[in-house]
């Protein structure tokens, strides 16, 4: 079985303007639109690709958090994932513990390419597709935006600080993804329909052996400074003008 | 006491500016020794820049052909060989840094601290989240390495005048060959470097199209200034991709940025939240950048920026 396994992350979603809770311990996520971290839709898009180009037989999605994120792996099946795996907490885990447990289920599923988010748009920490290459002592390929599979080879580019660099890559592989690389499909009704049948597992920390090693601790959570109010100037004239005041032309 | 390894970043002849910024990052923890790796295939002309920078007590080198190109999984096994004694490995939150130092982290048996945009004490960091629309202040394990990545945009570069000693070091690390280095493209403007620039001229969707970016380069120009654009403007193919500026693209922190056509879209703003001034010039009005801009104003890019241009000389 050739496998493609997809990190989906369950974040608060891209269009909701989040606010810091007044105790200054988080921000307010109750009552706030969830989604699939729009990286990780990407990464899924790409692996449903894969396998429509005949290169892949089942997609794996697999995702760790609450018990509500059953949603997003739903939806995640209705754009076309074969299965899913929820590995089931309330609580906060660290990106090392998220990739141990990715790599356990990795050792268990064999796939021969995962496909993760560069980053999740809620704690963007931007760290669980190297540490899972770490852990499993497989290449890594970050931040792509074209992903060619052929002879046991992955071909990608990158995006990085001073343009594009293309890596080959032996499979198996962690790639993580970039914006560029797709848009991922709407989901259809009877997709969502059909998703309802597909198989998606319920599993905790603990079927993995995965314990959370000395943990960050949050010492508080506050709203970013705020700027100070500008002037609006009426012509150019007066914008050089307040620009030359300033000395900065 | 803590210690601390940078692992400098540069392109194979000289350093990026992003490791001197790491330098003053790591000299804000009090008492801190710095020392500076340089992984290269060559790196006699980086150690020695590295070397001359304020603070630094001593550069390691790994020289070594494998470590040519910038491949994380070659670099990382190397850089957790060389974090043994250290108290702090650090490296810049710029692709490099993102790219391996999470690699180190995971070798080390840690999780990373991303983005250092403040240093509150040795294992005490503030840093963005929510696309920097929250700061969380994180406090790191004590009687662990502590593995980091330190936003570039918050810290001025270390000065030069240091003398740190150059050591040749051979980690005996196992190097893998399953990454392979096949090209790298990435225009060589001519122009002031975006990540570092004292000046940035932006434009967005506004320009409609990449002939009408022209005008941006020359105003760009006439400022000696760096070139940016919004995300709107890259996916609609105006300018190559390196010249984002926001969330997913570059955090900078120029003196002045201008920004052109651009709505000021969460995203975008959270690339320049650390720019001095902030000009703003939009034919709406309404638009949220002129909630964030320090001068805003309102017209039309096509008649105002050529206008500009000229009252510039």
């Amino acid at each position: 079985m050739r496998r493609i396994m997809v990190g989906v992350k369950r974040v608060v979603d891209y269009n909701v303007r989040i606010r810091v809770k007044p105790d200054n311990t988080g921000v307010i996520t109750e009552g706030v639109k969830m989604s699939i971290n729009p990286f990780d839709e990407i990464a899924l898009e790409q692996a449903l690709r894969i396998k429509e180009q005949g290169l892949a037989d089942e997609v794996l999605a697999v995702s760790i958090g609450p018990g509500d994120t059953q949603q997003q792996l739903r939806t995640a099946l209705a754009m076309g994932a074969d299965r899913a795996i929820l590995v089931q907490t309330d609580a906060a885990v660290a990106p090392l513990t998220i990739a141990k447990i990715l790599q356990k289920i990795a050792e268990a599923e064999q796939p021969f390419l995962t496909l993760l988010g560069k980053q999740a748009i809620d704690d963007d920490n931007g760290q669980t597709a190297q540490m899972l290459a770490a852990l499993l002592d497989r290449p890594q390929a970050m931040s792509c935006s074209k992903v060619d599979i052929t002879d046991g080879k992955a071909t990608v580019t990158r995006e990085v600080d001073s343009g594009l660099e293309t890596l080959e890559v032996d499979l198996p592989a962690v790639l993580s993804v970039d914006l560029r690389l797709n848009e991922p499909r709407y989901v259809k009704l009877p997709d969502i329909m059909k998703a309802k049948k597909k198989p998606l597992d319920i599993k905790t920390v603990a079927d993995y052996g995965v314990t959370e090693g000395a943990a960050f601790k949050t010492v508080k959570v506050d709203p970013p400074p705020s700027r100070q109010k500008g002037i609006i100037v009426k012509d150019v004239a007066e914008l050089v003008g307040v620009l030359k005041q300033k000395g900065l032309i | 006491m803590s210690k601390i390894l940078i692992i400098a970043e540069h392109d194979g002849g000289k350093l990026n500016a992003s490791t001197a910024k790491s330098v003053t990052c790591a000299a804000r923890i009090a008492g801190a020794t710095i020392d500076v790796a340089v992984l290269a295939a060559d790196a006699a002309a980086i150690a020695a820049e590295a070397a001359a920078l304020a603070g630094v007590s001593k550069v390691l080198v790994v020289e070594n052909p494998a470590n040519k190109e910038p491949l994380a999984a070659v670099l990382a096994p190397q850089i957790a060989k060389l974090a043994a004694g250290y108290t702090h490995v650090f490296g810049p939150s710029t692709t490099f840094g993102k790219d391996v130092m999470p690699r180190v982290a995971a070798l080390l048996g840690v999780s990373q601290v991303s983005d250092i945009m403040a240093v509150d004490g040795s294992h005490t960091f503030k840093r963005p989240i929510y696309a920097g629309n929250a700061i969380l202040t994180v406090e790191a394990p004590a009687g662990a390495p502590v593995v980091a990545t330190v936003r570039v945009a918050s810290f001025e570069a270390a000065a030069a005048g240091g003398s740190a000693s150059i050591e040749k070091v051979d980690t005996g690390a196992a190097l893998p060959s399953h990454t392979r280095f096949v090209s790298r493209s990435g225009a060589s403007t001519g122009r002031p470097d975006l990540q570092s620039a004292a000046k940035v001229v932006s434009g967005g969707r506004a320009l409609g199209s990449a002939e009408n970016f022209k005008l941006i380069y020359s105003l760009a120009d006439k400022l000696g200034a760096a070139v940016g654009a919004s995300r709107a403007a890259v996916d609609a193919g105006y300018v190559p991709n390196d010249l984002q500026v926001g969330q997913t693209g570059k955090i900078i922190a120029p003196q002045v940025y201008f920004a052109i056509g651009i709505s000021g879209a969460i995203q975008h703003m959270t690339g320049i939240k650390d720019a001095r001034t902030i000009v703003a010039i939009n034919k709406d009005g309404e638009a949220p950048i002129f909630e964030s801009a320090d001068i805003g104003l309102v017209g039309d890019l096509f008649t105002i920026v050529p206008e500009l241009e000229k009252a510039l000389g």
